[in-house]
Parts: C-alpha cells; sequence; structure tokens
C-alpha cells in the first residue's frame, strides 16, 4: 500500500505541469460546485434575512369577502389593541378602515388662501396601527388612546399629502378641512412600511370616523409579533377579535421562514448543482484524455513493471491511483478556489458568507471518485497490455 | 507453488519439445520443437540472426510468453499450470531481466530503480532498501545511487538496470542485447561484471547477436528458423 502510494506521487510528481492542467477539470467543476452551493446558500440566507425583519413578524386579519365592514354584523372590532397586545407574541397591533368620502381636502384658508382642494383617501385607524405597520412619525406625534376616547378631531398627514398642502412646521397647529370639518394636524407620518398608502392618505382616529363619516368596524387589523411568534399569533388572532364568529374573518400569516429558505435555495441549488456537475464530467473526461495519453506514452514502463513480476492488478491499481490522486488534488484545490471565491463575492455584496462544513470536507473525496471514473477505462487499457509488446513499444 | 530445493542437478531452465506458433498469415513457427536446459551457474549465449526466434525463446524462457505446445519448467516448476498472476509473481522471484534498451524510469533517481527490481516480491521495503544497496554495489554505481538516468552514460545506466535485476535475487539472468546500445569499452566492462557474477553462482543467458559478447559465455546456442542446436 505504501508502495502503490510512492508509486502512485511519483507518478503524478513526474510531470507536474501536466498533472496541473489535467487537475485542471476537476478544480474548475469542484470549484464551481462549491462556490455555486456557497453562493446559493449565502444569498438563500440573505434572503432570508431581508424579509425576516418584515414579513416574518406581520400578521393580518381582514373580513372575510361577502362581509364588508359595513354590512351586518360587525365582525371586528376597532379596540384591537386591548384584545391583541396581551396575547404573549404580539409587539403592537392595530385597525384600519378606509374612509368613503368624497370630501375634499384643503387647508385651512389662514394658511394658503389659493389652495386648490383636492380628494385624498381618508383613512380610519386605532391608536397602535401606526407602531403595528412599523410607521415612522416624521414631524409632530401620532394620536393615542385618549384622542380616540375624547373623539378629538386630530389628524396625521401623510408626508406626501403634507407636501402637496405645504405643511411642514407643526408648532403653530395647522389645520385642514375634510369637507366642513376642520382637524388639527398633529404629526406627518413619513413611512410605513407595512402600509405604504398611508404617506398619500389622511389619518384620523377611527372614534371620529365613526361619528363623522359613519365607518363601523375596521377592514384591516394589522399585528406586529415578534420574530417567530407569527405563526401562534394568526392561531389566535381570529378567536380574540371575534370570539362569536372567528370563521368569518381571513387571517393571512407569513409562510414558515425555514421553509421559504429552502424553497429559495432549491431552486438555486438544483440549476447550480448541474453546472457543477457539467463542468465535473468535463473535467472527468480531461483526467481521463490525459491519463489515457500518460498509459500510451509509459508502455515501455507498463512492460517493464509487468516484466518484473507486477499483475494486471498491479498496473491497474497504479494508474486508477495516479488518476485519483489528480482528482484528489483537484478536489483540494477545487474546495479552495470555491471557497474563495464564495468570500470574495459575499465580501462584494457585502454579505455574510455561509458554507455548510461538508462541502469543503466532501470535495476531496469527490474529486477522487471523479479521478476513479475517469481512470478506469485508462487502467483497463494498461492491465490489458502484453508485457512482451509493451517492452518492444516503448523505451 | 513450493519450490523443490535447487541443487546442481536440477536445472533452472529446462524447455521440452516446446513449440511457439504465431497466427499469422501464414503462421510462423517461431519455436519449432526446441528442448534446451540451463544449468545452475551456466553462462549461456544465444546467437543467432534476426528473426530466428531469439526473441521468443527469451520471451519464454522469461515467462512473458506461453508456448504453443510442450513443457517448460523453471526451477523445476512447469509454467505451463501457472495462473497469469502465478507466472507474474514467478517473474519477480525468479528471473530478472536486462533489456536493450535499459527500461529506467527516467524521472527516477537509481536508487529507486533498483528498489523497483523487487517491488513486487512482497518483501519489505527496508529490505528491499538493503537488496538495492547490496545489487548496486555488486554493479559498482553506489556512487550514482541519487543521479537519474538521464545523467549517467550508457554503459552506466545498463549497469543500472542489472542492479535492478540482480536486486530480485533472481534465479535467472535473462539479457536480452544488453550490449546493444553500448560502446566497445562499456561492452567490455559489462561483460566482465558478468563473468564476476557468473563467477558467484549467478545463472546467466544473454540473448546477442554480437561474437565477442557470445565468446565470453561458457556455453553457445544457436537458433536459426526456430531450431536450436549447441556450439562449440
Amino acid at each position: 500500500m505504501a508502495d502503490l502510494v510512492d508509486e502512485v506521487l511519483a507518478g503524478v510528481l513526474a510531470r507536474p505541469a501536466r498533472a496541473i492542467f489535467t487537475t485542471l477539470g476537476t478544480v474548475l467543476g469542484l470549484a464551481s460546485l462549491v462556490a455555486t452551493l456557497g453562493i446559493s446558500r449565502t444569498s438563500g440566507n440573505q434572503i432570508v434575512e431581508r424579509f425576516d425583519a418584515l414579513q416574518a413578524t406581520e400578521v393580518n386579519v381582514a373580513v372575510r369577502d361577502g362581509a364588508s365592514a359595513s354590512a351586518d354584523p360587525v365582525v371586528l372590532p376597532w379596540n384591537v389593541e386591548s384584545r391583541l397586545d396581551n396575547l404573549n407574541g404580539v409587539v403592537a397591533s392595530g385597525a384600519r378602515a378606509d374612509v368613503k368620502t368624497n370630501d375634499a381636502l384643503r387647508t385651512a384658508p389662514v394658511i394658503d388662501p389659493q389652495a386648490v382642494p383636492t380628494v385624498v383617501p381618508v383613512v380610519a385607524a386605532s391608536a397602535g396601527y401606526i407602531a403595528a405597520v412599523r410607521g415612522h412619525i416624521g414631524v409632530g406625534r401620532a394620536f393615542d388612546q385618549g384622542h380616540i376616547d375624547r373623539a378629538d378631531r386630530v389628524a396625521v398627514l401623510g408626508a406626501d399629502v403634507a407636501t402637496r398642502l405645504d405643511i411642514s412646521d407643526l408648532s403653530n397647529q395647522p389645520g385642514v378641512y375634510i369637507g366642513d370639518d376642520l382637524y388639527v394636524v398633529i404629526g406627518i407620518i413619513d413611512e410605513a412600511r407595512r402600509d405604504p398608502g398611508l404617506v398619500g392618505s389622511v389619518m384620523v382616529p377611527d372614534s371620529v370616523a365613526q361619528q363623522r363619516f359613519a365607518i363601523r368596524g375596521p377592514d384591516r387589523v394589522v399585528i406586529h409579533t415578534e420574530l417567530g411568534a407569527a405563526r401562534l399569533i394568526a392561531g389566535q388572532a381570529a378567536l380574540a377579535l371575534s370570539p362569536n364568529d372567528p370563521t368569518g374573518l381571513t387571517v393571512s400569516a407569513p409562510t414558515d421562514a425555514r421553509r421559504t429558505q429552502r424553497a429559495v435555495e432549491h431552486d438555486l441549488d438544483g440549476l447550480f448543482v448541474l453546472l457543477g456537475l457539467i463542468s465535473l464530467v468535463v473535467g472527468a473526461i480531461g483526467i481521463a484524455n490525459v491519463t489515457l495519453v500518460t498509459v500510451m506514452e509509459r508502455t515501455g514502463e507498463i512492460g517493464l513493471r509487468r516484466a518484473l513480476g507486477a499483475g494486471r492488478r498491479h498496473i491497474a491499481m497504479q494508474i486508477l491511483g495516479e488518476s485519483a490522486a489528480m482528482g484528489f488534488i483537484g478536489g483540494v484545490i477545487g474546495a479552495s478556489a470555491g471557497i474563495i471565491v464564495v468570500v470574495v463575492v459575499s465580501a462584494h455584496r457585502h454579505w455574510t458568507p455561509v458554507l455548510d462544513p461538508w462541502l469543503p470536507i466532501a470535495a476531496p473525496p469527490a474529486g477522487v471518485v471523479v479521478g476513479l471514473i475517469a481512470g478506469l477505462y485508462p487502467s483497463i487499457r494498461a492491465a490489458r497490455m502484453e508485457p512482451v509488446a509493451a517492452l518492444r513499444a516503448g523505451t | 507453488m513450493s519450490a523443490p530445493d535447487i541443487d546442481e542437478s536440477w536445472p533452472v531452465v529446462e524447455l521440452d519439445q516446446v513449440s511457439r506458433l504465431f497466427d499469422s498469415e501464414p503462421p510462423v513457427r517461431a519455436m519449432d520443437n526446441v528442448d534446451f536446459r540451463v544449468m545452475p551457474g551456466e553462462y549461456v549465449a544465444i546467437v543467432g540472426p534476426s528473426g530466428s526466434g531469439k526473441s521468443t525463446l527469451l520471451n519464454m524462457v522469461g515467462l512473458l510468453d506461453r508456448p504453443t505446445s510442450g513443457r517448460y519448467l523453471l526451477d523445476g516448476i512447469d509454467t505451463s499450470q501457472l495462473s497469469e498472476g502465478q507466472r507474474a509473481a514467478a517473474r519477480a522471484d525468479r528471473i530478472g531481466f536486462v533489456f536493450q534498451s535499459f527500461h529506467l524510469l527516467s524521472h527516477r533517481t537509481v536508487f529507486e530503480n533498483v528498489m523497483i527490481g523487487c517491488m513486487y516480491q512482497g518483501v519489505r521495503r527496508r529490505k528491499r532498501r538493503d537488496r538495492a544497496s547490496t545489487a548496486l554495489a555488486q554493479v559498482g554505481m553506489m556512487h550514482r545511487a541519487t543521479f537519474v538516468p538521464t545523467r549517467l552514460s550508457g554503459g552506466e545506466r545498463q549497469r543500472v538496470a542489472v542492479a535492478r535485476a540482480l536486486a530480485a535475487q533472481p534465479s535467472l539472468l535473462l539479457c536480452d542485447e544488453p550490449t546493444g546500445n553500448l560502446d566497445t569499452a562499456n561492452t567490455g566492462a559489462l561483460l566482465d561484471l558478468f563473468d564476476h557474477l557468473c563467477a558467484q553462482g549467478l545463472t546467466i543467458v544473454v540473448i546477442t547477436h554480437d561474437h565477442e559478447v557470445a565468446r565470453r559465455a561458457l556455453r553457445r546456442v544457436r537458433i536459426v528458423d526456430g531450431k536450436l542446436s549447441e556450439q562449440r
């Protein structure tokens, strides 16, 4: 066995340049396999991280189709915060309803007498809604439970609406008219990640909307959960919101993050593994080709070894060993190159490189397998040589 | 495969009515009912014109070829009964080859080349090193042990090839035109080495068409058209 290793190493190292070029195919094949699997894993992880934050913690509850917010019976209540916020895993919750009104929005004449009235969507919201949709108040403040309880006529403007109305400073308590009613602008919301439309709307407390616009129940409840709690909350929300008729609600929770990740990875992996395998086959053909040429070149040596008492088995083992060794070298270099590619790509994209530990460990054995397969035919050819003919043919 | 004890009375090589027919068109009878014996310690030269069957005889004796008919006993063992693997083992243990073109591995050192001579005997590596050293000393090439063959002269290469054959401690040294690639001075030196080895008791069979080489052997056998005849 030690002899075989010696002879194999000597055989490979006899022509180092050729050995390197021979392994190139395997190097490329395994490097691309390691790199593609690594990158797909890294990017898959990245994709998950990206929608983790927003989607994995969001639960939506709506009135089932066919039962509108204004129809009887009202299935969604407004006091969602008191019903949901005590559930373990709920960070914030809130409800909203579209206000159906044709009333134009305009600023108080004091501010801009020439302002043209515009129609913008009016949204009725509960106190927790802004927090639940991960909204951000740029200027001023949001309305709270106190405003709602008193039915104060206050409004939070979307940033787009505020720009259009030329309202940026709230220190002198500007007012806007919706129809004939005056509302005091107490805040400007410049971002709402789960309800981007808010930036182009005007938001009023739900109690005011009920009084002024005959709004009944909310048509959407948004719950912001802790990470990992979304599916649990989704199972509880309907009952908490509508104990009498939980089936009248539809609850949408994010798909399991892990499952999503696996699905994404699966798609990518399928393609990449195919590409890597193709290059591996090309690499194997390369090894087979060069090994066959080497066998033909070393006809004399094979004849000599047979004359010295080597059986066909010894010859076959040596040739197989050499091709396996080249595959192994290709595997080691390929794995290293693949890891470098993963790291470089990750660094370039500012990703965290993620690599299954078995990947670099498995690459060299995979190279050996490739080498063995590639060496099969040449080794059979070498073993079949007749010593007499081989001795005569080679020097 | 148990070898009988080798003594003076038992031939190393015994060909008994051996024929070798090549299935060419027309068929060639390269050996024609050949009887040939080599006793231990003999130094035999086989001469003959090219195409006379010299190489076939050498391949037959070297267990690289099988007779079409007849029997060949090597050290008293009937080789026709042996499997391919057993014949390879017999080659490893009993026959040392020396070729005209040396057949040294050009990228291995002299010492490694000699060690390959006993690689397929199943001898432990440490013992093989000892044997290789001894063999190199026998041919006076110890000082070149770390060289690669390409740095050696033709005469030196052939001495290394002889050392490789000796490392296996064979019953028979089988040489195929060993001086074919050597000049007169190196030929003389190699023949001196053969004389020396013969004096130590080694059995040598040399195939040659060089009369000087044949003259130095203790016994000459001529082969013409596959038929063998003793020469005085």
